[in-house]
């Protein structure tokens, strides 16, 4: 059986993420045996890869560094073994290179770009909160998915993205905003997909299947 | 587009909904997970449990509650309700909330807002604000489920709480609350006027075109509701084609 870690570094919407998975992981009929682990042992030996993440940039990265071995162990599955990985919210915000919020923190540095604030406007608060119409790149990751379907967003940074080739789907508040981020073996949503009723729940499929 | 969201909010006591809803198809109409799961269904935007259970010896029940909605709810799940400490908030959020909600805490220390934004991340906090005008026309905050009242102007309290990292704001008028006259449109104006973190009009909607003046004329980003829903007199999506009608962006 196939193995799938979602990774344990404190973030609030594990449990979420890990119901979601779970849930569909039962409706294909349990191709994977999905755990919830920060230790770098169970890493290294996984199919695939779920980086969550609530809460700021910093924390995050200082959490996921504080457990023995877990990002070298997450660098050489994702980066040398090139296994499919996927990063919600945070969780793909820390593949940048850094970002600006509170201060400046480095990021993994996966996918080149940085991590900025929202541009605040009447009209448009932030956090943006809520659910938003996405448009994205055809892709075996949005197989089933309408174009400017729904689905639900909760920051107040965005990933401004160095490389065009790395977008893999947008939304709109009120400028264009970065939605999905690709390449090769890693994928990453600013949208919660374990929150996003049935739409985030192709997502989650589709990951499940995806072949890179 | 951002869509304006829709959500129905249950009251739990002792792990039971206080006001049950009316639906023919519940089993259990006490039971806050069946109902959860039905709203789910309907196309709620987002859930909200407000426990207003008195002993803290029960509060075990409400985690039960979280956790098995959000087994079998894939929307966002705001629970609010005596929530005093940080360790509260954590409990509540690996029960599987989303969002938690601070009222009274959060008007007897104000630095409780920023240590939680910190901590959980600005999103995670709503501030509950319940709010009634006195008779100087001043929207006054008050406390412990609208028991005490405070000294504290309602609109000054909302731009603090924003300043300190609240990641959204719950507003219930509580001159409105039950007489199902329409929000405070008023009220929620002042404020989504002068603060740039969504606000969550409650209190007071009573028929679809109170949903409507809450977002064009109170600039709400999120609609409240609990007995129209409850009682069956109107569904989500009734709301929400309703607003599709009049151009406002919801998810259909």
């Amino acid at each position: 059986m196939m193995k799938l870690v979602i990774i344990n570094y404190g973030s609030g919407n594990l449990h979420s993420v890990h119901k979601s998975f779970e849930t569909v992981n039962q409706s294909m009929g349990n191709p994977y045996e999905i755990l919830v682990s920060s230790s770098a042992n169970e890493i290294s030996q996984s199919d695939k890869i779920v980086l969550p993440g609530v809460g700021a940039f910093g924390e995050c990265k200082n959490a996921l560094m504080s457990y023995d071995g877990l990002l070298t162990s997450l660098e050489d599955v994702v980066i040398n073994k090139k296994i499919p990985f996927m990063g919600i919210c945070v969780g793909m915000q820390l593949l940048a290179d850094q970002s600006s919020e509170f201060e400046i923190n480095e990021g993994l540095k996966w996918i080149s770009g940085e991590v900025v604030k929202l541009e605040s406007n009447k009209n448009f608060p932030i956090p943006h909160m809520g659910w938003n119409e996405i448009e994205f790149i055809d892709h075996p990751l949005f197989t089933g998915c309408s174009q400017k379907s729904d689905f639900y967003f909760v920051h107040s940074y965005y990933f401004k993205l160095q490389n065009k080739d790395n977008l893999l789907a947008t939304t709109k508040y009120p400028n264009e905003l970065t939605a999905a981020v690709i390449k090769e073996n890693i994928f990453g949503t600013q949208f919660h997909p374990e929150k996003s009723h049935s739409n985030g729940m192709k997502v989650i499929k589709n990951f499940l299947n995806w072949r890179p | 587009m951002l869509k304006k969201r829709i959500i129905p909010c249950l009251d739990v006591n002792n792990g039971r909904v206080v006001k049950g809803v009316n639906f023919i198809n519940l089993i259990d109409a006490g039971d806050p997970v069946e109902q959860a799961i039905i709203y789910n269904e309907e196309g709620a935007d987002e859930l909200c449990f407000l426990d207003i259970t008195a002993s803290s010896d029960n509060r075990s029940t409400l985690f039960d509650v979280v956790k098995k909605t959000a087994e079998n709810c894939f929307i966002p799940l705001t629970v609010g309700g005596g929530v005093r400490t940080l360790d509260d908030i954590s409990t509540l959020l690996h029960s599987g909330a989303d969002k938690i909600s601070v009222n009274t805490t959060a008007v007897d220390n104000r630095s409780f807002v920023s240590s939680a934004a910190n901590k959980f991340g600005s999103s995670t906090i709503v501030i509950a604000v319940d709010a009634k005008k006195d008779k100087n026309n001043r929207w006054k905050v008050f406390t412990h489920g609208g028991r005490n009242e405070t000294n504290i102007d309602a609109i000054d309290y909302c731009m603090e709480v924003a300043e300190l990292g609240a990641g959204e704001i719950l507003l219930t008028s509580m001159d409105k609350d039950g007489t199902k006259s329409g929000f405070d449109n008023e009220l929620l104006n002042k404020i989504t006027t002068k603060i740039s973190i969504p606000v969550i009009a409650s209190g007071g909607v009573g028929t679809l075109e109170h949903m409507y003046e809450g977002v064009v004329e109170g600039g709400a980003s999120a609609l409240l509701a609990a007995s129209i829903f409850h009682f069956g007199e109107y569904r989500i999506q009734d709301v929400k084609r309703y607003l599709a009608d009049k151009k406002i962006p919801v998810r259909i």
